[in-house]
């Protein structure tokens, strides 16, 4: 198909494989390109926040033709009950600023928008291609090329990265790093809610692009380890859910029943209500933190993004890690081909080096035990009916005294989680967040 | 607890139906090995795939439909590794096709 070798093929169009060919290509490297694809961003799913420090990091003008949604300039935090929400708001406007910190994307056409980017670069990108196997050299094992589901033998490169998402095969069957675990993977589906655009912002309390986000987490997920979201887009909503595949396959629950009951929420229907829906995705989520990390490198290749693992999900962080990783991939291949020294796993190293030192794994690192204390079914039960009874007790006014609701609000605690499951669920919180 | 918020019968048809695809006709990318007894792996994906693409068959067997699929994978994390289904992804350009994402 392709008579020649490249410095580096890239597998994967999402925002860790054009961080990372955008990297290469702008400093002249021969870098290649394949996405699976009708384009880049049709097989990407995303809630979906675009963080602008990690792009501003690889295309600093990226403001000027990027299609973003909304800059977001407030943040909900809801605990939900069955019935109730009560949380955390932060909205502000110092996040009215000339270069905003956050906005919400579509993915679909941000990837499209980035492989552009990637292309005027100078990188070759073909889409519609499934990338089927790594070709290695028999004797040594090292990573020579790949081949694909197109007609013709295989493609040459001096070193493959596998940006080839939370999804990946080839890594795997290739036996570079072994399958994800159940428990460090989350389901995630979503809807694209369609409203007019005076509408969303009248029911969001919004004006020109401003936007919002909602995380939530509560009885929702019904005792399983998960999270929701509403983000406004222009002229739509994101609406998601999701819960680690460990706990969906032991409970049984589904995701769309999960989803049919967050869009039924009392707090959550007016916002949604006379929508229309044109898409229903689904997309899993890597959630094993720190812990579930994979050999990074090896002899010709690199593996950056979701298929690492690099997700923050305290932080709901992701596509930043993955334009992060993407990005330092690239400058690390590069340096190491300015120098003409092999892209062997020694010189690699280098990258998980520069990992080591970025905000990337400090993060992942700070909270390496807590998503073992966040599998918790008390957290996302018993503690939001508790603390929805505890504010409706104090809210009420019904003629009992202060100091009896006091007492109230205190014995239920005690009562239902006694002292020391109070004890050890916030001993191992306080923990892992460390 | 919050079981009564949502209709048991959630009609998945009806949401797969906003979306776009291009059907490899004839190349299945999911297959099930064949089976007398599903496993309880492949029963939990007649719960668990958010396309609904398995189901139980008239004589108790777990069959898939995959023209529906979101190339999520989750199947493969909880069925591959024990050999109950094979999976590979489409064809380039085949499967499902995001306009939103």
């Amino acid at each position: 198909m392709i008579d020649e070798t490249f410095d580096a093929i890239v597998v994967g169009a999402g925002p860790a494989g054009n961080a990372c060919a955008y990297t290469m290509a702008s400093r002249g490297l021969k870098v290649l390109q394949l996405e699976r694809g009708e384009y880049p961003g049709s097989k990407n799913v995303q809630g979906a926040i675009l963080y602008a420090d990690a792009l501003e990091k690889v295309i600093p003008d990226f403001r000027e033709d990027a299609p973003l949604e909304r800059h977001v300039i407030e943040q909900r935090m809801w605990m939900m009950n069955d019935r109730s929400v009560s949380g955390m708001q932060y909205r502000s406007d110092d996040f009215n600023e000339e270069r905003p910190n956050r906005y919400t994307i579509i993915r679909a056409q941000f990837d499209k928008w980035f492989s552009k980017r990637v292309q005027a670069a100078g990188a070759l990108v073909i889409c519609e291609t499934t990338v089927t196997e790594l070709v290695r050299n028999t004797q040594t094992g090292r990573v020579i090329g790949v081949r694909t589901d197109r007609a013709g033998g295989f493609i040459k490169a001096d070193v493959v990265v596998l940006a080839e998402g939370v999804n990946g095969l080839l890594g795997e069957r290739a036996g570079l790093r072994t399958p994800h675990k159940a428990n460090h993977l989350a389901l995630a589906v979503k809807e694209m809610h369609f409203l007019p655009r005076d509408t969303l912002e009248a029911r969001f309390n919004l004006q020109g692009d401003e936007g919002v986000v909602i995380e939530a987490a509560g009885t929702i997920t019904r005792g399983m380890t998960g999270t929701a979201f509403v983000y406004t887009n222009k002229e739509s909503l994101s609406v998601g859910i999701g819960c680690l595949i460990s706990d969906f396959k032991e409970t049984g629950e589904t995701p769309y029943g999960l989803l049919e009951g967050f869009r039924k929420h009392p707090a959550v229907a007016p916002l949604l209500a006379e929508s229309d829906v044109k898409e229903y995705a689904a997309h899993m989520i890597p959630e094993g933190g720190y812990n579930a990390i994979p050999q990074l490198y090896g002899d010709g290749w690199l593996v950056v993004g979701d298929a690492g693992q690099f997700v923050n999900a305290v932080h709901r962080e992701g596509s930043n890690l993955a334009m992060t990783t993407g990005r330092i991939a690239g400058e690390v291949i590069h340096q190491i081909k300015a120098r003409r020294d092999p892209l062997d796993a020694e010189n690699l190293s280098l990258y998980a080096q520069k990992l080591e030192k970025s905000f990337v794994m400090k993060d992942l690192k700070k909270y390496r035990n807590l998503p073992r204390a966040l599998h918790n079914k008390h957290l996302f039960t018993t503690y939001p009916n508790l603390i929805s009874q505890a504010l409706q007790t104090w809210f009420r006014v019904d003629g009992v005294e202060k100091k009896q609701k006091e007492n109230e609000i205190v014995k239920s605690f005690f009562r239902t989680r006694k002292f020391t499951g109070l004890a050890s669920d916030v001993w191992s919180i306080a923990r892992g967040w460390r | 607890m919050a079981s009564d918020v949502a209709s048991p019968e959630v009609r998945v048809e009806d949401r797969l139906f906003q979306n776009r695809y291009l059907v490899d006709v004839g190349r299945p990318h999911i297959k099930v090995r064949e089976h007398a007894q599903p496993s309880k792996e492949l029963l939990a994906l007649t719960r668990i795939c958010p396309a609904k693409c398995y189901a139980l068959n008239d004589s108790g067997q777990v069959e898939v439909t995959p023209d529906g699929c979101m190339e999520c994978g989750t199947c493969r994390v909880i069925a591959e590794a024990q050999g109950d289904i094979e999976w590979s992804y489409p064809r380039g350009g085949y499967g499902v096709l995001f306009k939103f994402g």
